[in-house]
């Protein structure tokens, strides 16, 4: 076993958990307190990486773009909310899947439109373009470790709000009464509006650090949306912390079966089987996992506690 | 005296709170027995683990003789237990006739059946019909649900519980919402029914509760306080003082 | 609703318009139209098929593209295995082996997936769904033999008896009577008993347990059958289309067919068809006007999702009882 590798591997694998948590916890915060299903999620998320693309081009600056792409995300969000979403809210969960379905083509569409069919690569700064030298030898690119420090500093953000302030408080009792929370004289509009744009930010925040490494691209949030349910399905749709254990345990998963599935099937087959089953096995992995986890909880590993 | 229903030390609690609180009871073959208690006494919640729909932390049931305590809530129904519930709870796309059908076909037992038409099965469509009749509501057969008033929809609860043919009926709150001349003939109704079936009968009007019922029990915070024949529990210094008494 | 006779003559007379019109087109020389019609009416199979569980079933299933995929893979991986050989035990070119391949695997797929799916509801159920159709989309784009990602072009089309599915029309016939079938079986399962039971259970599951049903049962029965039908439509689109890749299986295809059961109407009969017949006209209209006709297609979809519940045979019906 190559322990480099492995170590390497790990620290892919928790960046991706940590997307994908940027990605899950907008969507279990919409989904837990608006109750609503938003499909359109990843197009937020293209849409992000594709703001951030274009201003780093503007500004010469990927910082800076990103510090001025996320309130214009965040906006974004709250045009959706306005012009749409807030419609749906009382309707149920098949209207409001087939309209933000609609909503993907429209903003995929529009992506199109303004940014054309190709893709945008998104140039960092030299010093997010180096390799830091980890132990003895092992080195591991600048950028990935910005991409783990941004996820975990938002998490804590995240845990902090959610539990200590009052915002949360009124977050946490929007998602069990909403009646309570406008009979405590809040305008629970208001309260909505911002907290789908404040997932439409979480989501934009990993488009944008994703960019640097894909690119931004039309239709690239389609994939990472299904992936996202898959957290949210395991972690329990609603519960913040089942996002992250989710998304992290998704993260691992994925990059290490990837990668390590086949020497592990070379145990216990011949070695031309598991080459061959592997990556079949691999691609299939994270949601035998889901599978397995229904299996037991049909309700996720933390489901919220009113619901 | 032959206990159709026995129920011992049941306990359910939410979140610490409990429910239902070392529950016994019994019911006899043929009586009627009421549950009468304030609001949040857990009557609901005891009814809804009797029909399966909530599992006990502990405590046993016992149907007929036979322990259902842990019985998926489905096979309650063809053991001979019905329920009606306290918020009307009928399909409401479907015709009045329908709902009954789907009871009577429930009883009926052959219910994997793709080819043959429903609605031209005449036994299932007939002992739907004939119990419509029975609870005044023949001539609203085929109409859709929804469109009944809700005094309709509290007849239709107790319709389709008969029409499984079950021996005991839960009936939870059959008088809810309805108006005084409504209720009286719910309550004639209930009477014609008395030594024909077993009824668990939770109630708020103590009118009816008092002109139906053979015994009562009082549920007060999860426990069972008392339980006797309607004169016993009028004359009870207990419950008059926990129950009665604060009306 | 439910209750009320419908006439059959709009449904009938619907299918003869899609029977007569594309053929027409196709004796005086226009061939376009009738490989528009079939593909229109191999979606409508499924979309048919997605109605038992969709409509009627009321299970918001978001993954019935997959059971596609896998029916024309059915056609295409034992054709390719008779060409290039490997596999000796399914390489084959005889349709109604690759027909039962592409039943018995959806069958399976359906049980398998169904049975952990539907021990979830609402929002856990659309999104499971979702996600196991990804997963066997993403199983073939693991296969590099058959071309992963780029698919796989099926070199002949399925042999079978008394018939040549080289002839569009033949083609053509086959798919249309295959969807009036289809049609016939979703019918007299919903009115059977069987039927009245996954309605009752749509409408109000609690009651139908309470009633004695182990509605689990009905519901797993019914996403069983639906994925077994949507797997022969595959099979019909291998054949159609005579390449197979794991596009077919994406999201946005499973999403397209809901659509065309929601635009048509759920839970009727003609619904789906009606739906499938507008979807893909309105594609085409759409795509041949603009590049960006996605823009328009999406808020049209938005649009009838927000202000035309019921759907197209909603509207002609006047909705509501």
């Amino acid at each position: 076993m190559d322990y480099d590798l492995l170590f390497i591997q790990t620290l892919n694998g928790i960046q991706l958990g940590l997307l994908l948590f940027l990605v899950a916890s907008g969507l279990t915060l919409v989904f837990g307190i608006l109750d609503f299903v938003n499909l359109a999620h990843g197009s937020l998320y293209m849409f992000g990486a594709f703001i951030c693309a274009w201003l780093t081009l503007q500004l010469g600056n990927f910082i800076y773009a990103v510090l001025l792409a996320l309130p214009l995300t965040g906006l974004l969000g709250l045009a959706v909310e306005r012009l749409m979403a807030r419609y749906l809210y009382t309707r149920d969960h098949l209207d409001q899947v087939l309209a933000t379905f609609g909503l993907i083509l429209v903003l995929d569409t529009l992506a199109h439109l303004i940014w054309g069919p190709a893709g945008i690569a998104v140039p960092l700064p030299g010093w997010l373009r180096g390799q830091v030298e980890v132990f003895n030898g092992v080195v591991v690119p600048s950028f990935r470790l910005l991409i783990i420090a941004t996820g975990l500093v938002t998490a804590a953000f995240l845990f902090w709000l959610v539990n200590y302030t009052r915002l949360g408080m009124l977050i946490r009792a929007g998602a069990s009464n909403r009646t309570m929370v406008s009979a405590l004289g809040i305008d629970i509009q208001t309260l909505f509006a911002l907290v789908f744009a404040l997932g439409a930010m979480l989501a934009g925040l990993a488009g944008m650090l994703i960019a640097p490494i894909t690119e931004a691209s039309i239709g690239m949030g389609n994939n990472i949306i299904i992936t996202a349910f898959v957290v949210i399905i395991i972690g329990g749709i609603g519960s913040m912390k089942g996002a992250f254990i989710g998304a992290l345990l998704i993260g691992l998963i994925d990059t290490l079966g990837r990668s390590f599935l086949d020497d592990l099937f070379k145990l216990f087959m011949p070695s031309d089987a598991a080459e061959t089953s592997a990556p079949a096995v691999s691609a299939m992995l994270i949601y035998i996992i889901m599978a397995m986890v229904l299996a037991i909880r049909p309700q996720g590993l933390f489901p919220p506690k009113v619901r | 005296m032959a206990a159709l229903l026995e129920i011992r030390n049941l306990r359910k609690s939410f979140g610490g709170v409990a429910a239902t609180d070392d529950v016994n009871l019994e019911v006899a073959m043929g009586e009627i027995h009421a549950i009468i208690g304030p609001n949040g006494a857990g009557k609901t919640t005891l009814i809804s683990q009797l029909s399966g729909g909530q599992k006990p932390d502990r405590g046993s049931i016992r149907f007929r003789g036979a322990n259902i305590t842990r019985r998926p809530a489905y096979t309650r129904a063809r053991l001979g237990i019905a329920r009606s519930f306290q918020i009307t709870s009928l399909v409401m796309d479907m015709s009045v006739l329908d709902n009954v059908a789907l009871a009577v076909q429930a009883s009926d037992g052959h219910s994997f059946r793709f080819l043959k038409p429903a609605r031209s099965i005449t036994h299932l469509r007939d002992a739907a019909r004939d119990m419509l009749l029975q609870v005044g509501l023949g001539d609203r057969a085929d109409q859709p649900t929804a469109a009944l008033s809700h005094g309709e929809h509290r007849l239709m609860e107790i319709a389709i519980a008969l029409a499984t043919g079950a021996e005991l009926l839960l009936l939870d709150e059959p008088m809810a919402g309805l108006g005084p001349e409504e209720s009286t003939q719910m309550v004639a109704f209930l009477k014609l029914l008395r030594g024909k079936k077993t009824i668990l009968l939770i109630e708020h009007d103590m009118d009816a509760v008092f002109a139906l019922a053979d015994r009562i029990s009082v549920l007060v915070y999860g426990k069972i306080i008392a339980t006797g024949t309607p004169d016993e529990i009028r004359g009870n210094v207990e419950v008059r003082h926990a129950y009665l008494g604060e009306e | 609703m439910s209750m009320t006779k419908r006439s059959i003559w709009p449904t009938l007379g619907f299918l003869l318009l899609l029977l007569v019109v594309p053929l027409g087109f196709y004796f005086y020389d226009n061939a376009f139209y009738l490989d528009l019609a079939t593909r229109l009416v191999i979606l409508g199979i499924a979309a048919t098929s997605l109605n038992l569980v969709l409509g009627y079933g009321g299970l918001i299933s978001f993954g019935h593209a997959a059971y596609i995929g896998i029916g024309a893979y059915a056609v295409g991986i034992p054709v390719y295995h008779e060409f290039y050989g490997g596999f000796d035990s399914i390489a084959s070119t005889n349709g109604l082996f690759q027909i039962a391949i592409a039943v018995g695997i959806a069958t399976l797929f359906a049980l398998i997936t169904g049975a952990i799916s539907l021990r979830t509801k609402g929002v856990y159920f659309i999104m499971i769904t979702m996600a196991f159709a990804q997963m066997a989309y993403y199983f073939f784009l693991s296969l590099d033999e058959y071309g992963g990602d780029d698919g796989l072009v099926i070199e002949v089309r399925s042999e079978m008896p008394f018939m040549d599915m080289d002839s569009p029309v033949q083609l053509f016939l086959l798919c249309w009577m295959s969807l009036v079938v289809a049609m016939l079986i979703v019918r007299t399962i919903v009115h059977s008993r069987f039927g009245m039971v996954l309605q009752g259970a749509k409408g109000n599951n609690e009651r139908m347990v309470t009633l004695g049903y182990n509605t689990y049962v009905y519901r797993l029965t019914a996403y069983v059958i639906s994925g077994a039908m949507c797997g022969y439509a595959g099979a019909l689109m291998g054949n159609f289309s005579s390449f197979i890749s794991p596009a077919m299986m994406e999201w946005g295809r499973s999403g397209e067919l809901m659509f065309m059961v929601i635009l048509g109407g759920a839970a009727t009969t003609l619904g789906p068809v009606l739906g499938s017949a507008a979807f893909i006209l309105l594609e085409e209209i759409f795509s041949s006007v603009t590049i960006y006709w996605h823009l328009p297609f999406g808020l049209l979809l938005i649009g009838v999702v927000l202000f035309a519940r019921g759907g197209l045979t909603g509207m002609f019906r006047g909705r509501g009882n």
